[in-house]
């Protein structure tokens, strides 16, 4: 009896249908997410008291102050930063032969065996695949065994000494790191990209052709261009992911300190929430700069 | 001269389907050729082993009398207008016409200056600046145009380009663009469907069917003198008359086309009169078209045929449909067919 005036009433007024379909993941979104991260933001504008070494809950500009006065926090920002931007490079770079041949040559037998093949890594645990790449990656791994085999391991020397990103082996450099990061967040670059390629009709690109464009042409006026959201997609992915991660340069490469170990550290062993906030801020931020360029220069338009 | 376009024992196969099955062709400089066909015909795949989007499985396909085989379409004097138009979503109308220059990196000033000219020849002056998803459908027809004439080719490929637009706009393009091709003297090449439209156009129509030219001929031989029972149903619409039928009312079992404005109804059993061949019916549809009405009669073997009457406006001479009545045609205009190979 009173589920029918119930029903009706919800049949008449749609909003309020509507409303309490989305309840849920608003009550998620808004409790849950923008909550904790308000509460994340309001922590970085404490400060922590030197002495008590409790947090004074009073607004105040010192820890960001700290933040960026100690050329060693400056350090690990622009270290974050940099291999953020060099992953996502050799990402796009990697990812699109394979993201173009799977979307528009290869065979449809072929197309679900190489989807398959991106995602499978994917159902792995990710623990073990970055200590599976540190065994690899190590001095007396598989890595440097199948160099030294074919006698590249010149190669593998030269790669280890070049300054910065060089080390005493591969699992304890900056080059290792990059090779695990890459590899972790290639299925991210891949799949938006093929989907975006996709997208582009068969029509057009036989219409650039038609119209005299030789096939380097067509890549870089019509393809490129019609792919480029799913390459601003993929990139969001793998520039974030880079930045905020912990656990891929705790096992796997050099003493340097990343954003993600700064904030674990903090908010851990030294106590200091607001720091750690603090340090959580500037990925936020670097994400922001980012997407506003990118859609500056167009990247979202064609969607 | 040679043939601006010529087909020599082309096929096209895809696996075991022969797509195009041993075509010969060849279409004249200046000529508005039509590629006429059901769906599934190999029309559309001629097209497009004319604009080198495939390559043909044996034979040779020559333009302008050479040999076009591995040629990539970039490198031939062909464009093609598409089926979706095919515009460049993240470019502005000029930009799509003039990137046939643009792509011959011809200089920026001169590449606006004739994309204007094009557009202006198109109609569409103005419209330089918008995208082309502001565009009606008729609107993007022509900038597909536009865009595919801007480097003068020789041949231009039209892929059913007057599907997706309305009935009144069809008509004034298709008048248009035998306008634009008679001013240009450019060779087309018209894909379609559409009898009306391939009768109406082209110079010449090669009816396809199956991978295979039925019939190569004039608009006016192919309604006249339609050569297969095929030709005869897909472009006049005309009835076949076969088998018992036909011995019955010609004394030979060769299969005849007539077509259904040249036939007419009498209710009455009377017997025919000078020159005439008939024979008895039942009524079974009737459509209204306003200038005439069709008419579906079942013979008592089974066949159908169809009558157009011109419609006089008084309501005499129509039967209800079950009745009996008298189909009549004069002899002359019945157009003896090539039988039929056993399917």
């Amino acid at each position: 009896m009173f589920g029918r005036e119930l029903s009706t009433f919800f049949y008449r007024r749609s909003v309020f249908y509507l409303l309490l379909l989305l309840l849920p993941p608003l009550l998620w979104l808004g409790t849950v997410y923008l909550g904790s991260l308000f509460a994340l933001l309001l922590q970085s504008f404490y400060a922590i008291d030197e002495f008590t070494a409790t947090v004074v809950p009073k607004l105040t500009l010192a820890t960001y102050h700290q933040l960026f006065s100690h050329p060693a926090n400056v350090d690990i920002i622009l270290r974050t930063l940099g291999m953020a931007i060099a992953v996502t490079l050799a990402s796009a770079v990697i990812a699109f032969p394979l993201a173009s041949y799977m979307a528009r040559y290869a065979s449809p037998r072929m197309k679900a065996f190489l989807y398959v093949g991106v995602m499978l890594p994917m159902w792995t645990s990710y623990l073990v695949k970055v200590y599976a790449w540190r065994l690899i990656l190590a001095k007396q791994g598989i890595l440097s065994w199948i160099l030294t085999t074919i006698g590249l391991d010149p190669l593998l020397e030269a790669a280890l000494t070049t300054p910065v990103i060089g080390g005493p082996s591969l699992a304890s450099s900056y080059l290792g790191m990059f090779i695990v990061f890459v590899y972790m967040w290639l299925p991210f670059m891949i799949l938006p990209l093929a989907a975006a390629l996709e997208r582009v009709p068969q029509s057009m690109v036989q219409a650039s052709a038609d119209l005299g464009a030789r096939p380097w042409q067509t890549f870089h006026t019509v393809i490129l261009p019609l792919a480029l959201p799913g390459l601003a997609a993929g990139s969001i992915f793998t520039f974030s992911l880079t930045l905020g991660d912990y656990i891929i340069p705790n096992v796997v490469g050099a003493p340097g300190y990343f954003i993600g170990m700064m904030v674990y550290q903090q908010q851990g062993t030294a106590g200091n929430i607001p720091l750690a906030a603090a340090f959580s801020v500037v990925p936020i931020v670097l994400i922001a700069i980012y997407l506003t360029l990118a859609r500056r220069l167009g990247a979202f338009d064609a969607l | 001269m040679p043939a601006a376009i010529e087909f020599q024992q082309v096929s096209r196969r895809f696996g075991s389907v022969r797509a195009v099955d041993g075509v010969n062709l060849s279409i004249a400089a200046g000529e508005f050729f039509a590629l006429l066909g059901p769906s599934g015909s190999g029309k559309t795949t001629c097209l497009r082993l004319i604009a080198g989007f495939e390559q043909p499985s044996s034979g040779h396909v020559l333009l302008d009398g050479a040999d076009v085989t591995g040629v990539p379409p970039y490198e031939r004097n062909v464009n093609t207008v598409f089926q979706d138009y095919a515009l460049f979503p993240h470019m502005t109308v000029a930009e799509n016409v003039a990137y046939g220059l643009r792509v011959r990196r011809v200089p920026a000033g001169e590449q606006r200056k004739r994309a204007h000219e094009m557009l202006a020849l198109v109609q569409l002056e103005g419209l330089g600046e918008r995208s082309p998803l502001q565009l009606s459908g008729g609107q993007k027809q022509r900038v597909a145009l536009a865009r595919a004439l801007i480097n003068h080719p020789a041949v231009l490929l039209l892929d059913e380009p007057l599907g997706a637009l309305d009935l009144k706009l069809r008509e004034a393009m298709q008048i248009e663009l035998k306008n634009l091709q008679r001013k240009l003297k450019i060779t087309f090449v018209y894909v379609t469907h559409d009898q009306g439209e391939a009768l109406s156009m082209a110079d010449r129509v090669a009816v396809f069917d199956r991978g295979r030219i039925e019939q190569l001929d004039t608009p006016r031989g192919l309604y006249m003198r339609p050569r297969t029972a095929f030709v005869a149903r897909f472009v006049g619409g005309a009835n076949v008359i076969e088998g018992d039928l036909a011995r019955r009312l010609t004394g030979a079992p060769r299969p005849f086309a007539i077509r259904a404005e040249m036939m007419s109804l009498d209710g009455s059993a009377a017997p025919s009169g000078d020159g005439q061949v008939g024979c008895e019916a039942t009524v079974i549809d009737v459509q209204y078209h306003g200038a005439s009405s069709r008419w579906q009669v079942c013979t008592d073997d089974g066949t159908v045929l169809a009558v157009v009457r011109a419609e006089s406006g008084s309501a005499a001479g129509t039967y209800a449909i079950g009745g009996k009545v008298r189909v009549a045609w004069p002899a002359v205009q019945m157009v003896p067919l090539e039988e039929t190979p056993a399917a």
